[in-house]
């Protein structure tokens, strides 16, 4: 009797979290996804309409912009993000003094809502106030900097802001795995007449290869899920030219009354996630089982 | 990151070296200025700041913005301050990281240890439920608050901020536990240990380091979350982050820029320090959030 039950506690010590997640995870996700197929308003409604949300969806210029948007954010965001990575690392790996004093220093940024990150740059970049007043107190008076004001520009606003934040916490996993380098391999390569950057060129930046992968699906996951930053940064403005999928989907939502349009821009950000981290969490288990 | 330092290094000459330390210093510059210009520009009269220089340090000192910021700037409506959203956010978060880390720990002591047929699909799918844009939840989410009369109280954040952070505290507990030895578990219940005795007797001890990176996780994550608060809060719920944001953009008529800086660093501050106090345990929190082990 007692062994029954003993056989039976690990499964219901572990039921309320697989209920809890079965439902309000993979029970929304389908929820959300019906709504996408009816004609929502305000409130739910269940009328089938198949498809017609994500026609009227592809047809609206404003999730067209945060489409784009997305795509020049998130290029940006992961490649500067990388290569400032990849640089402060190698470098802090060049027998640096004060490394224990630096690295928190690159990394704090991380620890912060992007929130205060928003509204910190917002200030910084705004012309009236911030660098460009700066500068032209300072006696520049060609100095022009209004990036956040101009539609055009206004996007790189926030890759500046993102890769502010995120950027530290790349060098950290990039030092991470310059560490775990094998020194033997350095070794002999320098004794093949190997040198400096031509050993990090040829041999280590290559063997980063499932850093940079680690990095790429944290970056993309963040960038697809990019909300508060927008919000607190330029409020998807001026006009809606900082729109991306998330802030698309809130305003929809919430603030236009087009539920339906604003699940079937849910689902499509769904999608997008899952299309990057459902085959990098395959290999990384398969991988963990084999080891 | 704890390895030693390599031998990798460039071997360079002097110039090298000075370069290299020329860029390190000015990127400790770029992550360091935003922080600086709103230390300084929330010690200063407002006149200061619209007068320019915004690297100054302030002629005039002032702590009159932070409290501004704490106890009586117009936020949205009513001329609080952030005090009462920074007491909503403590209660958010101490319930909802503490819940979620005790599930967190029995999940990985279950998945590891007693596994069973059928528990490696519960781990997975604990562990895509990490990752989905928390978009997809918001409109079901409401109702059910709705329904279980939990809309717009602290108890619905609660709730929320638990759910959706099991699948990181299980992960790391799960990762943790998978190197302790099964044969001290196994021992003890050939002693005729229960289920929770070895758990409180023999893994509980060991867990402080995880349970740390845990919960400095969760806390992060929970204070710093701002979608679920502007989408489920009512006026005595709103955390810290959605009363920022309020204050920042609301303020109808002169912007009070130094006031907005002090509740940045307060809305920033818990986390900071948690970070300044315990960086390792943060840095390997993130790590282990990214690269599964």
């Amino acid at each position: 009797m007692i062994d029954r039950f003993q056989n039976w506690l690990p499964r219901m010590v572990l039921a309320p979290s697989f209920f809890l997640v079965l439902i309000f995870v993979y029970g929304f996700i389908l929820y959300t996804g019906y709504l996408s197929m009816t004609d929502s308003k305000m409130l739910p409604s269940y009328n089938w309409v198949g498809f017609a949300n994500y026609e009227k969806l592809f047809r609206l210029r404003h999730w067209n912009t945060a489409i784009t948007n997305l795509a020049i954010f998130g290029i940006l965001y992961i490649g500067i993000s990388s290569a400032i990575g990849l640089l402060l690392a190698i470098l802090l790996d060049q027998k640096i003094r004060a490394e224990g004093f630096i690295r928190p220093i690159y990394l704090y940024p991380m620890a912060l809502s992007f929130i205060v990150t928003g509204t910190a740059w917002k200030w910084f970049l705004d012309p009236g106030i911030g660098l460009e007043n700066t500068m032209h107190q300072w006696g520049w008076a060609s100095f022009h900097f209004n990036w956040i004001k101009d539609r055009n520009y206004a996007i790189y606003t926030v890759v500046i802001a993102a890769v502010w934040q995120s950027s530290g916490f790349v060098m950290a996993m990039f030092l991470a795995g310059l560490r775990g380098v094998d020194n033997e391999i350095i070794k002999a390569a320098q004794i093949d007449g190997a040198t400096g950057f031509r050993i990090y060129r040829k041999i280590i930046i290559p063997m980063m290869r499932p850093v940079f992968l680690s990095a790429f699906v944290v970056l993309a996951h963040l960038a697809i899920k990019a909300y508060d930053l927008v919000v607190a940064l330029t409020g998807g403005g001026p006009g809606r030219a900082t729109e991306l999928p998330a802030t698309f989907m809130y305003s929809y939502t919430f603030t236009r009354n087009q539920m339906g349009v604003g699940a079937s821009s849910a689902i499509i950000m769904l999608i997008m996630i899952f299309s990057i981290i459902v085959p990098y969490v395959y290999s990384e288990l398969r991988a963990g089982g084999k080891r | 990151m704890s390895g030693a330092t390599q031998d990798n290094a460039l071997k360079g000459s002097g110039a090298t070296r000075i370069i290299i330390y020329t860029v390190l210093i000015l990127f400790m510059i770029f992550y360091l200025l935003p922080l600086y210009v709103m230390l300084t520009n929330s010690l200063k009269p407002l006149e200061e700041i619209r007068g320019g220089d915004m690297l100054a340090l302030p002629k005039n000192w002032t702590i009159e913005p932070w409290r501004a910021a704490w106890s009586y700037a117009q936020i949205g409506v009513q001329p609080t301050g952030l005090k009462p959203y920074f007491i909503n956010s403590i209660f958010m978060v101490v319930p909802a990281v503490l819940i979620s880390t005790s599930l967190g720990a029995l999940n990985g002591y279950v998945l590891t240890k007693w596994s069973f047929r059928g528990s490696d699909l519960v781990f997975g799918l604990l562990l895509l439920a990490c990752f989905i844009p928390f978009q997809i939840v918001l409109i079901p989410m409401a109702r059910i608050l709705g329904i279980l009369g939990l809309a717009g109280t602290t108890s619905g954040l609660v709730l929320v901020h638990t759910i959706y952070g099991l699948g990181f505290t299980t992960l790391f507990f799960r990762n943790y536990y998978a190197a302790f030895p099964t044969e001290l578990v196994r021992a003890a219940q050939i002693d005729g240990a229960g289920f929770f005795q070895i758990f409180w007797r023999i893994l509980a001890p060991s867990s402080a380091p995880i349970a740390v990176v845990t919960i400095i996780w969760q806390f992060t994550n929970v204070w710093n979350d701002f979608l679920f608060g502007v989408s489920f809060a009512d006026f005595d719920s709103i955390p810290m982050t959605v009363a920022l944001n309020n204050l920042v953009n609301s303020s109808t008529g002169v912007k009070e820029y130094n006031v907005h800086f002090a509740g940045a660093i307060l809305a920033a501050l818990p986390t900071l320090i948690v970070y300044i106090v315990s960086g390792r345990y943060f840095v390997r929190g993130l790590m282990a959030g990214a690269v599964k082990g």
